[in-house]
């Protein structure tokens, strides 16, 4: 059982780490335009310039 | 006209030698409109970036600072077949966009700390039945509360700050329950902890947070979602001003870009942007869309004039007294005042519900406490099984049942063409039992139009469209819109107040008053059929013909009042125009109560009156002197080329030029109050089945959180069928 030692931290860390994503995603404006990204995934010609930002 | 714009106002500098600019774009509605715009505006050289919001209908831009003149993207759009506008984000729509992304902030570390301690009580449930040892259930009951006490203590502030704020005024709302329960588990599960207990209920607490904050968020992103649309539809309206630089010199900017204390002119055939005082000039006013009088009015140096006002004879000039969003007639904005204090007083259907729900669950816990005392239990086991009955009975399945029904009404609302100003607006026009119409701009279209097209031969309708567009007069606007005629003909000449002539293939050509034309006769045969209408004549060489020009009901006005009927609602016209316009339009339309040259008080005095004889009245209502009569009313509806101010009190906004989403709104608003209350039993039901359990004390953590995930789900997936169930009101 010491292995718990490891693998609750662990666990928690990687938890820690989802929510930093989740957070990081919400400031950079990943929400703001939800339909526009379900469709920017399929278009082939996407200009290079605004995937910059 | 374009090329004279000034759009300055709406840049923004970004630093780094950038500019920004937002564009409202009408038209984006799928993947191609998006790679086309940003292909064809990152052409234009210097421009940086140009990122399309498909969501918002928006195109954000950036560009080396003075490199480019804003009019030329809104030339670029336009040749694409979009019609663009810059804008500029009211002050509300920025709050609420700010609170909707504070609350999915609050939701993800909610959510986060709800997924990980189940994988710490997982283990202690199965634990519990199997081999787990004290000091491990411990050890993992101590880190979910590591992981749950600052979670909560982060996430759940919407809620403990607005009961606070509740308790304060000494009132009681569903968050105040929702509030007492998260704390008072908390605060037992670290009690629990520490003693070495079997039972911690972290993992219910942070869940019932979650699912609270997942409704707060929907009822929030959808207020977010109108205000948005709302925002853009005012931008693409495009409405700009000519203003005064210098004495002399004028440009034509952007309404937003005018402040008090400008002056600027507006022509003839010119609706005013704004509210001030005539400085010079005299000209008559058509002020119908303020005050639903179709009669013009003469005013001169010294008379107020107010935003909306169509100038139709004279040049003005104009000191601006407020802009856009500002002040209108002292008492109108009195009377505004009173009525929307009243309407505070609606209690929704939440509230009620949480008034009647936070007794009775109180009330259940301390019985069960005391009745386990009774029966001989020790303190610290009745005071547990009394927060459990707590914890099960915590209103997660009525904080979603609600906002969840609003947000897909809403979402059906919106592609039936109506936008919700209020949350609460779904459950009052609902109730609505009587429907009060303002005549002009909202039974009639708000623009004039053509009544005896069939009259006239085709070829001249179009060639007299043509001369139209060389006039500015209102009345000749119309003609040209209902010929939709494009391309003016060149050589002609407009003799102020009289109409316009000139030579068109070898004919001499007029168009105005039928004396200009001496058309006298077949005028006033007309106008002795139709007092209410305006005619313009039209001569080509020796050819006359007569245009009957007036506001004409929309289309499907005689069908949605005669469908209101049938469904047991009462229909009344009040209006503040003269007795034969009114008369003529109620009779129509088959509506037998009118009331005509009502003043914005005795308005208001008719919708007490009914709201005392115990009627709910909707008013639907365009012009300023309906803003306080639409605040007053018990839910209200406005047309979107009402006044700003009709607009913003009213609940909702109906889009284009049918009446049919009037009736929309009710229908699809009942269907979803059905809903919400069905929501609310299965609420209850839960309650009723899960409550005997808690109070036996045989609630165990996993079952609280079973019940708790099951009852959400159930209320979520009935709020959909809030989609279904409008198929075929539209």
């Amino acid at each position: 059982m010491e292995v718990l030692v490891i693998l609750v931290p662990l666990a928690i860390m990687l938890g820690g780490v989802g929510l930093a994503g989740f957070l990081w995603s919400l400031k950079n404006g990943q929400y703001d335009d939800l339909d526009g990204a379900a469709w920017r995934a399929i278009t082939d010609d996407e200009p290079v310039e605004s995937s910059k930002r | 006209m374009q090329s004279t714009l000034d759009f300055s106002h709406y840049l923004r500098s970004t630093g780094e030698g950038l500019v920004h600019l937002d564009l409202a774009v009408d038209g984006i509605n799928c993947a191609g409109c998006m790679a086309k715009i940003e292909r064809n505006l990152l052409k234009i050289p210097d421009v940086t970036s140009a990122r399309v919001n498909l969501t918002d209908r928006r195109v954000a831009l950036e560009w080396k600072a003075g490199a480019v003149d804003p009019t030329v993207v809104v030339a670029r759009l336009t040749e694409l077949g979009y019609k663009a506008y810059p804008f500029e984000r009211a002050g509300s729509e920025t709050r609420e966009a700010e609170q909707a992304s504070l609350l999915l902030r609050r939701l993800g570390v909610a959510a986060f700390a709800a997924m990980n301690v189940m994988m710490l009580s997982i283990p202690v449930w199965s634990g519990n039945s199997g081999d787990m040892l004290p000091e491990q259930r411990d050890f993992f009951h101590w880190l979910s509360a590591l992981i749950v006490l600052p979670a909560a203590a982060y996430s759940a502030q919407p809620f403990f700050a607005s009961a606070l704020a509740a308790l304060r005024a000494r009132s009681v709302n569903m968050d105040v329950p929702i509030s007492i329960g998260i704390a008072l588990a908390l605060a037992m599960s670290l009690f629990e902890t520490a003693t070495h207990a079997e039972h911690a209920y972290f993992d219910a607490a942070i869940m019932l947070i979650a699912f609270l904050l997942a409704g707060r968020y929907l009822d929030q992103n959808m207020r977010r979602k109108t205000r948005a649309f709302a925002g853009n539809l005012a931008a693409l309206k495009a409405e700009t001003a000519t203003k005064f630089v210098d004495g002399e010199e004028i440009v034509t900017v952007p309404v937003a870009a005018i402040q008090p204390g400008d002056i600027v002119l507006l022509r003839p055939g010119e609706r005013s942007a704004v509210d001030g005082n005539v400085i010079s000039g005299r000209s008559e006013i058509d002020q119908s869309l303020i005050t639903g009088e179709t009669l013009p009015k003469t005013v001169t140096a010294g008379s107020p004039v107010y935003a909306g006002t169509l100038v139709r004879t004279g040049v003005l000039r104009v000191r601006v007294s407020a802009a856009a969003e500002g002040t209108l007639l002292s008492e109108i904005s009195r009377l505004l005042e009173n009525a929307l204090q009243s309407r505070s007083r609606y209690l929704r259907l939440a509230e009620r519900a949480s008034r009647l729900y936070a007794p009775v669950v109180h009330a259940a816990a301390l019985l069960t406490m005391i009745g386990w005392l009774i029966a001989g239990a020790g303190l610290h086991d009745s005071v547990i099984t009394a927060i459990a009955v707590l914890i099960i009975t915590c209103p997660c399945a009525l904080g979603l049942a609600i906002p969840a029904v609003q947000t897909v009404a809403s979402g059906s609302l919106f592609s039936s063409g109506v936008l919700l100003n209020s949350g609460d607006a779904i459950e009052r026009l609902a109730e609505v039992d009587h429907v009060i119409f303002d005549k002009t701009g909202t039974l009639t279209l708000p623009e004039l139009d053509v009544t005896n097209a069939e009259a006239i031969p085709a070829d001249i309708f179009a060639l007299a469209g043509r001369v139209a567009l060389s006039s500015r007069h209102p009345v000749a606007a119309a003609v040209a819109r209902a010929a939709r005629a494009t391309s003016p003909l060149g050589g002609f000449e407009e003799e102020p107040g009289q109409g316009v002539h000139g030579v068109s293939g070898g004919l001499e050509i007029r168009f105005g008053r039928p004396s200009y034309c001496g058309a006298e006769h077949a005028a006033n045969a007309i106008l002795s059929r139709d007092p209410e209408a305006s005619v313009v004549a039209f001569r080509c060489g020796s050819a006359c013909h007569v245009f009957a020009v007036r506001q004409r009901l929309r289309p499907d006005a005689e069908a949605v009042v005669a469908s209101l009927q049938r469904q047991g609602i009462s229909v009344e016209v009040v209006s503040g125009d003269r007795e034969p316009a009114v008369r003529a339009a109620a009779e129509a339309l088959g509506i037998c109560e009118w009331r005509a040259e009502v003043t914005p008080v005795d308005k208001i005095a008719r919708i007490d009156e009914l709201a005392r004889r115990g009627a709910k009245v909707l008013m639907v209502g365009d012009g300023l002197n309906d803003a306080p009569a639409l605040a007053a009313a018990y839910a209200s509806i406005s047309p979107i080329s009402a006044t700003h101010m009709s607009q913003s009190v009213a609940d909702a906004v109906f889009l284009g030029e049918q009446l049919a989403p009037v009736r929309a709104a009710i229908v699809i608003s009942r269907n979803a109050r059905y809903l919400m209350r069905q929501n609310l039993w299965f609420a209850v039901i839960y309650n009723a089945l899960a409550v005997p359990i808690a109070i036996a004390g045989l609630v165990t953590p996993l079952i609280a959180a079973a019940a708790m995930s099951a009852s959400s789900v159930l209320v979520t997936l009935n709020a959909l069928r809030a989609r279904i169930g409008v198929k075929g009101v539209v």
